[in-house]
């Protein structure tokens, strides 16, 4: 069981703002921490870490890692972190990366095999793709065996389909070292499939909390379809407008009306809804 | 043939000797104070930058004068030096090497920060969180990491020292086999109009920095590209 209960004050790109959460997550949990940037996710990551301080508690288990009186050091928490620019000794070769977390043969040997590492153990991560290098650093946060897993957008560097690879790899890991998981996100798909519970941040406040299924599925009003894109531009054909908007991955047109096309503006974000169809999946 | 066989190479070796000792004093010196102007959020790190950086901009001169101000006996220092453990600190070889020890030092710990402060923070980072000590990270992370500036800082301070004149001149005077470097005996050389052994001392002084140059220059292009730095 991990309880948070913490207040600090950071220097934000919009001046002033506190930070301020209490959260608490249960033992083998995996957790997901979404919000726009500048939310305070990365540095609620990183109070949790010990490498940034902060007011209030952090308790841990039966572990008590920040009060009044002290904060627990970094060295002696015993956590996994994943950053999300991989942060690999460079000096060492992709084996000597585990091996110095904890000399643990066996479990470094265990560790490359499950994520197709092995034969690339002796390179220098330099010479790695983005896809290796994070799962290298994935592997290195669990030679400790840590209790609790915290990662900050692991998978946001890397293309669709090697992040499909790796939140396998992650999910997997997850459930065979029972970790206490949390891992800040702001891919809903990514979230939706590896995290039982969300929480939303804004302004350095937790706004909204619930399973990803509650916070990501609901459509306001009585829409079937309801989707967030991006207008990427607005064009005139004959008496109608057509907006190109950007969901996820793919790019797709919707029919404006002139009213609609004066009040929108290319590179808002802007939601797709639809009521009376029936899709059918191919 | 002559003048070659009437060579005198102890001042090429004398510099090599001061050279030597002063970048090994130098590194001890200056690694834990790079490391934690690399790291710390003082107020008081800029005073402490401005200070290590003096020996670049101030003439050699005013270097030499105080050092040789405060290490002689009429200073408390030289006086304790000399009467308490016997040692004379100005116009010997200990005196050369601490009054190089000052005039070099921005060469060796500047180097040294700019290699720490471009470290990556989360590399650092990722072995706190593995349970490293600050000591071992800096040994087994950091310092590999940052063999570049190393290699620049080591050979840089050692060339410059070798190169060093004035500060030599006013603190160690030129008294051959203990003071007499090689940058002395070449202006000696000139002033006595002994321009054949001058160019010889000279060009030898060249050919050997520019090699030194090269060697460091090479290594560390070949080390940013194993490392992925640059």
């Amino acid at each position: 069981m991990l309880e948070v209960d913490i207040y600090k004050k950071l220097q934000g790109s919009a001046g002033e703002m506190a930070l301020d959460i209490n959260l608490s997550v249960k033992e083998h949990e995996f957790i997901a921490l979404s919000g726009e940037s500048g939310s305070g996710k990365t540095s609620l990551l990183r109070i949790l870490a010990g490498l940034e301080e902060a007011e209030g508690s952090i308790r841990f288990a039966d572990e008590i890692w920040l009060d009044e009186k002290r904060s627990f050091p970094t060295q002696k928490r015993g956590i996994g972190f994943v950053f999300q620019d991989y942060a690999l000794f460079a000096n060492m070769s992709v084996e000597q990366n585990l091996l110095y977390v904890n000399r643990d043969k066996a479990l470094a040997r265990h560790l490359l095999k499950l994520t197709h590492l092995d034969a690339l153990k002796e390179r220098l991560p330099a010479s790695l793709s983005g896809g290796q290098k994070q799962r290298v650093s994935l592997c290195r946060a669990l030679m400790n065996r840590p209790k609790l897993l915290l990662m900050d957008e692991p998978l946001s560097a890397l293309d669709p389909q090697m992040r499909r690879q790796l939140q396998n790899d992650i999910l997997n890991l997850h459930k065979e070292f029972g970790t206490t998981t949390i891992m800040v996100s702001h891919d809903p798909s990514e979230i939706y499939r590896l995290a039982s519970r969300v929480f939303v941040l804004e302004q350095g406040k937790i706004i909204k909390e619930g399973t990803s299924k509650e916070l990501f599925l609901k459509a306001q009003g009585s829409q079937k379809f309801s989707l967030r894109g991006e207008l990427l531009d607005i064009i005139k054909a004959d008496v109608i407008y057509i907006g190109v908007v950007s969901i996820g991955q793919q790019i797709v047109e919707v029919v404006l009306d002139e009213k609609e096309a004066k009040v929108l503006q290319v590179g808002q974000s802007v939601q797709v809804n639809t009521k009376a169809f029936t899709p059918s999946l191919s | 043939m002559t003048v070659w066989n009437s060579l005198d190479f102890e001042p090429f070796l004398l510099s090599f000797k001061l050279a030597g000792l002063t970048t090994l004093i130098l590194f001890m010196i200056a690694l834990p104070l790079a490391w934690w102007l690399a790291q710390t959020r003082c107020k008081c790190k800029p005073v402490v930058e401005a200070i290590s950086s003096l020996p670049i901009v101030l003439p050699p001169s005013v270097i030499g004068f105080y050092i040789l101000y405060a290490l002689s006996y009429n200073s408390p220092i030289g006086a304790f030096f000399e009467e308490t453990l016997g040692i004379k600190l100005v116009f010997n070889f200990t005196g050369l090497v601490i009054a190089s020890c000052f005039y070099s030092f921005p060469f060796m710990i500047q180097p040294l920060q700019s290699g720490l402060e471009s470290l990556n923070k989360n590399m650092l980072e990722a072995s706190y969180i593995a349970g490293k000590s600050k000591l071992k990270t800096l040994l087994c992370v950091g310092l590999p990491n940052i063999k570049p500036a190393i290699l620049t800082a080591l050979i840089v301070t050692f060339a410059h020292t070798v190169g060093e004149f004035g500060v030599v001149l006013m603190v160690g005077g030129s008294i051959p086999g203990e003071t007499k470097v090689a940058s002395v005996a070449i202006y000696e050389f000139v002033e006595v109009l002994d321009y054949t052994t001058a160019h010889i001392y000279s060009v030898i002084m060249i050919v050997m920095s520019f090699l030194v140059l090269l060697g460091v220059y090479t290594f560390n292009r070949h080390q940013s590209h194993r490392l992925g730095v640059a």
